[in-house]
């Protein structure tokens, strides 16, 4: 079977975001840009699938600006046979996302689609969920693991364990499917310079996205950004003694 | 006019008080109507516990026996049906919000907003991005419902008691997929406090140093009436299991006292405090990050402060 893997490029966790001054949006000009952390787990475990022969194919796919492919070769060269980029300068949000990524689906058929729980850009946590839904396939979101077996090509079952708030929930569901993933899952390998050579040669299929047919469908306007709120600085206290007397005066005690 | 049907999360027969905060939002829309539906094999304990929640108009109960685990493939087709001629619906940002809304959101083919801060009109809010180091305004499109996470310690819980709403059973024509099926929950079995909903919570990371020494974390706990967290780095060294992570992939929580000890204060983590009363920092290292934003700090030992802190309190 295939595994479609959401591939998304994202301002580098290591960045300090700054909110610019005209509450417009924020600095990204020179900023340092990385895969998104959760996607690249779910590239990693697609991988460690294909390793394991429940898989025969891995496709990164990704959505943006014709400089994305810099991006996607990153995917190719941390071992997936192939790319899909989807051309266009517009940001696209959870829901166009959501339909593009269907679209690829009944295109290539794969048996699982897996994708970061979350960008860590706009932390929305949708994508997967509504790609599930406009699929009509089950969604199996926060996985911390996955365990599938194959009775033939895409069709089989995929048993994962979900981190949920009050616990670890397993599920079990029909394969094809959406998986997204959290972040113990797995520790995504690194990229070693042999494969960065070897990923040159890999194919990127480019698709406009006019081409595909799909409405983008912004529902949401973001009209202002600010800075967060900040806590001040409190007070040192010397001992416990004081702590705790400190706790007491304010009625937390 | 806004309506609004906000949907109850429940464990175990219980109501999560996460709802509660989630009508706290709706309230904040000053709609005309606010309707909680639970969905569930057995739904009459839950459904009475909402409907003495402040503010809420109906509850509205859909008791089938394939509800009985909350699966989104399963409840979303419902809760989509049930959104007919609601103008928002809204669910609580946990794992249970964040999994089922954004599939009820692309069935009824509008946009979700995430984890909602505040409300500034009825299809203006404001939300957290990059992990809260910007704070954005984002406008719905008034045409369209709009589906909405509410983002849990930006609001309090709605006061309940003194409400007693009417209790409506509906059927709803809805054929629900199997594909998708409940194995097992595995809980952490604890009498404390509930981490999400606690008023005091104590969290240990990284510099508590092993699984066994975080006994000293939930003896300390415990002496006080707090829940018990932890730092991803204590999660990821193995010491506590995942539930316990306080932070932007955790839990996000606004306790009246959080201490944390032995917590350097990754920006993932103060993420998910800064909504706290009263933050304490206990840590040896005083250049820690986390007494950046901590009320008071102690710098020390916390095996030496933590016995010496339960003998002050007596």
């Amino acid at each position: 079977m295939k595994i479609l893997v959401g591939y998304k490029r994202v301002v580098d966790y290591n960045v300090r975001i700054q909110v610019k001054s005209d509450g417009s949006g924020v600095v990204t000009d020179g900023v340092k840009l990385s895969a998104n952390p959760f996607d690249d787990i779910a590239l990693e475990e697609a991988l460690r699938l294909r390793e394991k022969g429940v898989a025969e194919e891995v496709i990164v796919v990704g959505i943006g600006p014709a400089d994305l492919t810099a991006h996607l070769r990153n995917g190719l060269a941390m071992g997936a046979n192939r790319a899909i980029h989807i051309v266009t300068n517009d940001a696209v949000q959870p829901l166009t996302a959501a339909r593009v990524f269907l679209k690829l689906i009944e295109k290539e058929q794969p048996g699982l689609f897996i994708v970061g729980k979350q960008a860590i850009d706009d932390d929305a946590n949708q994508t997967g969920q509504m790609l599930a839904a406009l699929w009509d396939r089950p969604q199996a979101t926060f996985a911390g693991k996955i365990d599938v077996s194959i009775e033939s090509g895409a069709t089989g079952k995929v048993t994962v364990t979900r981190e949920v708030d009050a616990g670890l929930e397993v599920i079990e569901a029909e394969l094809p499917a959406v998986i997204t993933t959290d972040l113990r899952l797995n520790e995504p390998r690194f990229i070693k310079l042999p494969d960065i050579m070897k990923a040159k040669s890999k194919p990127i299929d480019s698709i406009e996205f006019a081409s595909l047919g799909v409405e983008a469908h912004d529902h949401l306007k973001t009209t202002h950004y600010a800075a967060p709120a900040k806590r001040s600085k409190g007070v040192m206290v010397k001992d416990a003694a004081e702590l705790v007397a400190a706790l007491k005066q304010k009625g937390l005690l | 006019m806004s309506k609004i049907l906000v949907i109850a999360e429940h464990l175990d027969g219980k109501l999560n008080p996460s709802t509660a905060r989630a009508v706290s939002a709706a309230v904040a829309v000053k709609p005309e109507a606010i309707d909680v539906l639970v969905l569930g094999d057995s739904v009459d304990a839950i459904a009475a516990d909402a409907a003495k929640i402040e503010g809420v108009s109906r509850v509205l109960t859909v008791a089938r026996a394939e509800n009985a685990h909350p699966l989104a493939a399963v409840l979303a087709p419902q809760i989509a049906k049930a959104a007919d001629g609601y103008s928002h619906v809204f669910a609580p940002s946990t794992t249970f919000g964040k999994d089922v809304a954004p599939r009820v959101a692309a069935l009824l083919g509008v946009a979700q907003v995430s984890d909602v801060m505040s409300v500034e009109a009825s299809h203006t809010f404001k939300r957290p991005i990059y992990a809260g180091n910007a704070i954005i305004t984002v406008e719905a499109n008034a045409d369209h419902a709009v589906v909405a996470t509410i983002r849990t310690a930006s609001w309090p819980a709605a006061n309940s008691g003194s409400n007693s709403a009417p209790i409506e059973a509906l059927t709803l024509d809805v054929t629900l997929p199997t594909h998708t099926r409940f194995i097992e929950l595995k809980q952490g079995s604890s009498d404390r406090p509930d981490l999400q909903s606690a008023s005091k919570v104590v969290s240990g990371g990284r510099g508590v140093g092993s699984k066994e020494n975080f006994e000293i974390i939930y003896k300390f706990a415990d002496k006080i009436g707090a829940a018990v967290g932890a730092s991803r780095a204590a999660v990821d060294a193995g010491y506590v299991p995942n539930e316990m992570q306080v932070g932007q992939t955790g839990k996000i929580i606004a306790p009246a006292l959080y201490m944390a000890i032995g917590i350097s204060g990754a920006i993932q983590h103060l993420t998910g405090i800064k909504d706290a009363g009263t933050i304490v920092a206990i840590n040896k290292d005083s250049e820690a990050p986390i007494f950046e934003i901590a009320d008071i700090g102690l710098v020390g030992d916390l095996f030496k402060l933590i016995p010496e802190l339960e003998q002050a309190i007596g």
